[in-house]
């Protein structure tokens, strides 16, 4: 039955939402259980299936993710599934073939175990008991998770839709053609623009909100407001072959677990009678929103291209080689159906940082799709979604080298066939480098770095020039191979080497903002939890708190003027920071935004020689008196105008130096030569990042800083609370009032010795932290204790680990156990202080 | 000349017939030319004088043992014939199964060009022609080089129209036929259902995915019994294996042009609409108002076909008292 | 017993059938290939022969190199050798692909017989009754008629005998039968079966088969084309006559006054 109203066509409403697919329908069905009224839903294709991507989906739900949000808004949106009673949980298993493979499944055991999900690692005999008809001889193991569901994602979407039109009044108007979405350009100091309204081919709706929720075709209706949603459609292919009888005999839409062959990156799922074959191995194949055919022309359904044989005849042969039976049924249905994918791997959720009210909900697949709708809803309502921190989602991060069709397709073709790839967690892109540099660039690579991407920016890791290091260190290699992936024990030497002597690292990839006019120091503190309002010269280190006072940024702010603030943040947080103040500022002309990311440049030189080096090329006063620690002073470098910011985010003593862009290659050089007889060494972010971040226990956002902690979790809490308003005040004073229940804390890995005999080094983050019966560790806000960054401290020889855990359990010398690659290590608590120097004496030298 | 192609059944001039001869008509007037019609198998006055009333002045009859019964090598080998001998400046018959048979079956012969299937025809001294491909959702512009251009106009692109009604002569044609001819000569007939067929049916109920099963047409069966009509189904459900394949309308099945045809659960692919697009009258009943279908029929309803049409059935049985 | 079936590669398309800029072609640029559906019956038709009588199909057909693809799904449903007449991309007019037709058969059959003998003529050669696309009608006719062998079109049912071929022909309301003496054509109509899916091996053994390329050199026909276009859309008003059951009485209404009832 047709579920449309039976009224005109809307001139306004509060809301458009375009696209009825699962998210389109999911984020009406949650905008409207949070109370949003004046709703309206279009599609230019028919209804239920209108023809994208949730039209052919394969429709499953596979629980295990290492990624936490991936992880967490799959596994709260098969719960959605199971709540509407549109889902069955059919269980899954990822089969080995290989033995890396069967290395993997034991990352996903503890994977499984960090986020509370039943799994079982099979033997092949195991793995036929649940699946008969598989070929046993081919595979090594399989791991087995018994919650894997199916879902009806098109009777999940018309189910979301009646209750927004039950709950909302939702309008739905299928058949119904965007073609433009209007914005309101009149130029505004935050230099963004305002949705308006959406023209389709029934009339104008005037609109407060629009949210794209196209799937696939996203990008094209983000053109029509001229902004970019980097995504684009790619084939993945699937046959449906049948019927078979084992299968018809279940009498089951699906009655054998779903098989992910994973190292053919190919999967064989029950429909009924027969199995679909779904693959993720063939060449990637991408197409441009334009040549999606309109619903008439499409010889199936818009998004389900002609199948390309050639393409699939190698997953066949595997196919066939894992259920013989398969070889001899036929092929009834076969397409190149189109899925969306991102430059990152992540979906791209959030308002448009470029225009106001306009919201994407794209390049979302079924297994997320109601957690998904519900983060935007949520997003839309509370202005951050409360289900989970969704960061890695927001599409503000994407810097302006992401936004092309050049980055997304070549990123798109070499993230394609990872879809099911063992992907290593400092895993770095082969394609698409050097998009943004350092000035220091030609220096660097004469001193043989070996580069890292953080997002475009690119960022030495370490230096071979220092290889000599390793050997006056005694450093070696270590024994596991993936554990040596992406690192060099030269990491290591150039650590201990600022620790004895100095080392000079290059932060040109910080983000640099200045807020500047008659408004900007009280918008800088409505901005920040800590007190902006401070004598010109003076930084603050401060978080930056959403709404409902969970984190937004940590980042350093510095009074450079009396109506001047400058912002210093990450080069990973940049887009959201950057976006942030732009939401928040005053459009009345009292601020100014300006962005100098790429007019300024950082050089990091610590260790106890810095004073040593810096002072043969300053008159500067470097004593903790003349250049105490926060202060930020004017100084003159080898005939550069520069800035000295005392700090540090590694343990030893010195400086962010802060050179114009153009004139930092003379500066470097400079310092290069100062510190020659000084021991001092090009360091990499590897140092800086992580072994000397770690030893001193600095939290990082992203790891231990997310919106679903707070400052007094995180035991950033001080003492007082300014009088000034903040974003999120109300809620920080509430968590100040209630005490933690958790602390952020250190812990040392006592033995890191696996059941070979081999020592291995924890790296990647969210494995579960233990108690010493191997339960998992949650607190009453459901939010389990789990390693939010780990790594090697050199000037400790253990491995440290820093997540959050209950107060009785953060006690220093609590015992304690963290999983990785599926075995248990003993860990003890240092507590939330630093597992290195604590009482930061080499800062204070 | 214009040598309009006759078929004929049981005695009596077909519909396809009837429409060669009027879109021939107007066809002759363009070219400034006489309508003639060739009758082979038969030379039965009813015939000549019906064709007459079609505006033929001349029925040229040929009769011969071979052509006792249809075969579309001793009728293509006819025309071939009368062509030859008649020099007409262009042949037309009607672009049914037989009609494009023989046509081709003579042009074959003749190493003519032969276009099928014309909307429009242009003649001159290159004729051009207006032609369907796809059933009929895609023209072709076409032109010939030939000394005589031979044709067919599409099935149901006219309405039979009687008009110029004129008093028929009959001509014999001697036509050279041996045994030979009679190698594709029909056999047999076989008659599989008595009354009224889905060509001729006055009420089609079709029927599509959207009927849900095989047993989902008992329903429509009793509609169609109740109107004296006929059961279709499109091209999906002749796949899926609910309705044989003789039920199916569209561009590989049959060709319909009922007064009515009520579509139920079809949505109106191509392939099936160039089979339904004939019909005098279109009713649609979907639950999707912007099906195809029901876009390009006279009326819809908005609804489930298995609530409304057992509806339709107790209505009419209720008037009909 | 040795069956040649001739297929066209046709695009695969929906609603609504687009144009290339120049007029000339199906734009066919998102839409897949398919065989012609007839044909689709005929490939289907030559394999049930040939595993109820032995032998062996041979498919053929003439167009672009990608037609290739046609001839491997043939294949991959039981065919057992391609043949690809090529051409430069461009539709060849009836008689032209007619000559080239009937110019490989002569070729096919003289050597396959190593000496020319009668051995190697195909007892059946397999048509389309009328492609899905251009639709024209007559090339199995003509093939038929310049290979001096009988055809008959509209073909639903075929059986074979020693001698001779016995082929049912639907009309309205039944159908008749024709019996063709050996060697013989028939143009096939969808409905004279269900045709198969590949299996995933016969897919995978059908790109082991070997496509014979041919190149034959035929004289254009007297049939050009000018250009192809969309006819004109017909725009009716649909009256809605309700939603849901109590539509019934206005339906009824409708039928009254067209005097169905």
């Amino acid at each position: 039955m047709s579920d449309i109203p039976n009224s005109g066509f809307p001139t306004s409403a509060k809301c458009v939402v375009i696209g009825a697919g699962i998210v389109g329908n999911c984020v009406v069905g949650h905008l409207a259980r949070l109370g949003w009224k004046d709703l309206v839903l279009l599609d230019k294709g028919p209804l239920p299936n209108p023809g994208g991507s949730t039209g052919h989906a394969s429709n499953f739900i596979f629980p295990v993710d290492h990624n936490k949000e991936m992880a967490l808004l799959g596994e709260q949106s098969a719960n959605q599934y199971r709540d509407m009673d549109l889902s069955v949980d059919s269980g899954g298993i990822e089969v080995a073939r290989t033995q890396e493979r069967m290395v993997e499944l034991q990352r996903r055991m503890t994977s499984a175990k960090a986020w509370g999900i039943e799994a079982h690692l099979l033997t092949p005999a195991e793995v036929k008991e649940h699946v008969p008809f598989i070929n046993g001889e081919v595979i090594l193991g399989g791991f087995y998770c018994p919650t894997v569901s199916v879902v009806d994602s098109l009777e999940t979407g018309t189910t979301m839709r009646k209750e927004a039109i039950d709950k909302a009044g939702l309008q739905v108007f299928a058949n119904t053609e965007v073609l433009d979405v209007i914005t309101d350009d009149t130029p505004r100091p935050n230099g963004r623009r305002k949705v308006t309204a959406v023209e389709t081919d029934k009339g104008t709706i005037e609109a407060e909100y629009v949210v794209i929720a196209c799937g696939v075709w996203s990008n094209r209706i983000a053109y029509m407001a001229d902004t970019y949603i980097p995504l684009v459609p790619a084939v993945h292919q699937m046959a449906d072959v049948g019927p078979m009888d084992i299968l018809a005999e279940t009498n089951n839409e699906i009655g054998y677990p779903i098989v992910r062959d994973m190292d053919t990156f190919c999967y064989e799922r029950q429909s009924a009678g027969s199995m679909e074959v779904g693959s993720y191995a063939h060449r990637p194949i991408l197409h441009h929103p334009d040549e999606i055919p309109s619903n008439a022309e499409a010889a199936l359904s818009p998004t389900e291209f002609p199948f390309t044989p050639d393409d699939f005849d190698q997953q066949m042969e595997e196919a066939i080689e894992l259920m013989d039976m398969l070889g001899d049924a036929e092929i009834k249905y076969a397409i190149n159906g189109l899925l969306s994918l991102t430059p990152d791997g992540m979906p791209c959720l959030g308002e448009m940082p470029d225009v106001e009210n306009l919201w994407s909900a794209a390049a979302v697949w079924v297994k997320e799709g109601p957690g998904m709708g519900q983060v935007v809803a949520e997003w839309m309502h509370y202005g951050y979604p409360r289900v989970i921190d969704s960061h890695g989602a927001d599409v503000a991060r994407f810097y302006d080298e992401e936004k092309s069709d050049e980055h997304i397709w070549a990123r798109a073709e070499e993230s394609f066939n990872k879809t099911y790839g063992i992907v290593h967690p400092a895993e770095q892109w082969a394609d698409r480098r050097m998009l943004v540099d350092s000035p220091y660039r030609s220096r660097q690579e004469a001193l043989g770095a070996e580069f890292f991407q953080a997002r475009v920016w690119e960022r030495p890791q370490w230096y071979t020039s220092n290889a000599d290091l390793v050997e006056r260190y005694g450093l070696e290699e270590r024994k596991v191979e993936w554990d040596n992936r992406w690192w060099s024990p030269i990491t290591v030497a150039e650590h201990l080497n600022l620790r004895e002597n100095c080392g000079l690292i290059d932060l040109s990839a910080f983000q640099i903002y200045e807020l500047e006019g008659s408004g900007a120091v009280e918008f800088a503190d409505y901005l920040a939890v800590n007190k902006i309002d401070v004598p010109v010269g003076r930084s603050v280190y401060t978080p930056w708190l959403n709404a409902d006072g969970g984190f937004h940024s940590d980042l350093t702010m510095m009074r450079m003027a009396e109506d001047r603030v400058r912002i210093v943040t990450g080069v990973f947080d940049g887009g959201r920071d950057d976006f942030w103040v732009r939401k928040h500022m005053p459009n009345d002309g009292s601020v100014t935004f300006t962005n100098l990311s790429k007019e300024i440049s950082t050089l990091g030189l610590w260790g106890p020689n810095a004073p040593a080096v810096l002072g043969q090329l300053t008159d500067q006063d470097l004593s903790q008196d003349g250049s105490p620690y926060g202060s930020y002073l004017p100084v003159t470098i080898a005939g550069v105008e520069c800035h000295l910011f005392r700090i540090s985010y590694v343990g030893d003593t010195g400086w962010e130096i802060y050179v114009p862009w153009d004139q930092a290659p003379s500066v470097f050089d400079a310092i290069m030569k100062a510190g020659e007889d000084h021991g001092l060494r090009v360091t990499g972010g590897g140092v800086y990042s992580l072994s000397g971040r770690i030893e001193k226990g600095y939290r990082l956002m992203g790891a231990e800083l997310e919106s679903e902690y707070n400052p007094v979790e995180a035991g950033l809490a001080r003492p007082k609370v300014k009088a000034a308003d903040f974003i999120g005040k109300e809620a920080y004073l509430a968590a100040r009032e209630a005490g933690s229940e958790v602390q952020c804390v250190t812990l040392i890995v006592d033995d890191n010795v696996d059941s070979q005999g081999r020592q291995r080094f924890m790296q990647g983050g969210n494995e579960p932290i233990l108690d010493l019966d191997g339960n998992r560790i949650v607190d009453s806000h459901g939010r389990a204790s789990r390693v939010t960054t780990a790594g090697y401290a050199p000037s400790l020889g253990k491995n440290l680990l820093m997540g959050y855990l209950p107060n009785e359990l953060a006690e220093p010398g609590t015992k304690l156990q963290s999983m990785y690659m599926n075995e248990l290590y003993p860990c003890t608590v240092v507590g939330p202080g630093s597992a290195f120097d604590p009482d930061d004496t080499r800062l204070k030298s | 000349m214009l040598l309009v192609v006759l078929e004929h059944e049981r005695g009596e001039l077909v519909e396809a017939a009837c429409e060669a001869l009027t879109f021939g008509r107007v066809l002759a007037a363009k070219m400034g030319e006489d309508l003639e019609a060739a009758l082979i198998g038969s030379d039965d006055d009813a015939l000549v004088a019906a064709a007459g009333e079609y505006g033929a002045e001349t029925v040229h009859t040929c009769t011969h043992d071979v052509l006792s019964d249809y075969g579309p090598d001793a009728y293509g080998a006819v025309v071939a014939q009368m062509v030859e001998s008649l020099s007409p400046e262009a042949v037309l018959a009607c672009g049914s199964d037989r009609g494009n048979e023989i046509m081709a079956q003579a042009a074959a012969r003749l190493g003519s060009p032969f276009v099928a299937n014309c909307k429009d025809v242009t003649p001159g001294d290159a004729w051009s022609m207006t032609r369907v491909q796809w059933g009929g959702s895609l023209l072709e512009d076409t032109a010939i080089d030939a000394d005589v251009a031979l044709l067919s106009c599409g099935l149901h692109t006219v309405a039979a129209e009687p008009g110029g009604a004129q008093n028929a002569d009959a001509e014999e044609f001697e036509a050279a036929l041996d045994e030979s001819h009679a190698i594709t000569i029909v056999k047999d007939r076989v008659v599989q259902e008595a009354g009224v067929t889905l060509p001729t049916a006055p009420v089609v109920v079709g029927g599509g995915r959207g009927v849900g099963s095989e047993d989902g047409f008992a329903q429509l069966e009793a509609l169609a019994e109740l109107l004296g009509g006929r059961v279709g189904c499109s091209r999906a459900v002749t796949n899926l294996g609910w309705r044989p394949h003789s039920d199916q309308v569209g561009q590989t099945g049959t060709r319909i042009a009922p007064e009515v045809y009520i579509a139920s659960g079809i949505s109106g692919a191509i392939q099936h609409w160039v089979g339904a697009m004939a019909s005098k009258h279109i009713l649609a009943i979907n639950t999707d108002r912007e099906a195809n279908m029901v876009v390009k029929a006279d009326w819809a309803v908005i609804a489930d076909l298995h609530e409304v049409i057992p509806a339709i059935t107790e209505e009419v049985k209720r008037r009909r008292g | 017993m040795k069956i040649l079936c001739c297929v066209k590669r046709v695009p695969a398309p929906g609603a609504k059938i687009n144009v290339t800029a120049d007029g000339m072609d199906v734009d066919a640029a998102h839409l897949g290939f398919t065989t012609s559906p007839h044909e689709e019956c005929g490939v289907e038709g030559a394999i049930q022969l040939k595993e109820e009588h032995g032998g062996e199909v041979t498919v053929l057909t003439l167009g672009p190199g990608d037609a290739e693809e046609q001839l491997r799904y043939a294949a991959s449903v039981g065919a057992d050798h391609g043949v690809l007449i090529a051409t430069d991309g461009t539709a060849y007019d009836p008689q032209r692909t007619a000559a080239a037709i009937v110019e490989a058969v002569e070729e096919l059959e003289s050597a396959e017989g190593g000496d020319g003998t009668e051995d190697g003529e195909f007892d059946l050669i397999l048509f389309g009754n009328e492609s899905a696309d251009a639709g024209g009608f007559q090339v199995g006719i003509r093939v038929a008629h310049a290979l001096g062998r009988p055809i008959v079109q509209g073909i639903k049912g075929i059986e074979v005998g020693d001698e001779s071929i016995t082929a049912r022909r639907e009309i309205d309301g039944g159908f008749e039968v024709y019996e063709l003496p050996r060697p013989a054509v028939l143009g096939v109509k969808e409905g004279l079966n269900l045709p198969r899916y590949p299996t995933m091996k016969g897919r995978l053994a059908s790109k082991k088969i070997e496509i014979q390329s041919m190149e034959v050199d035929a004289d254009e026909g007297g049939q050009s084309r000018v250009r192809l276009h969309r006819p004109e859309e017909q725009i009716s008003e649909t009256v809605i006559l309700g939603e849901g059951p109590e539509a019934a009485a206005a339906v009824v209404d409708v039928l009254e006054e067209l005097g169905v009832l």
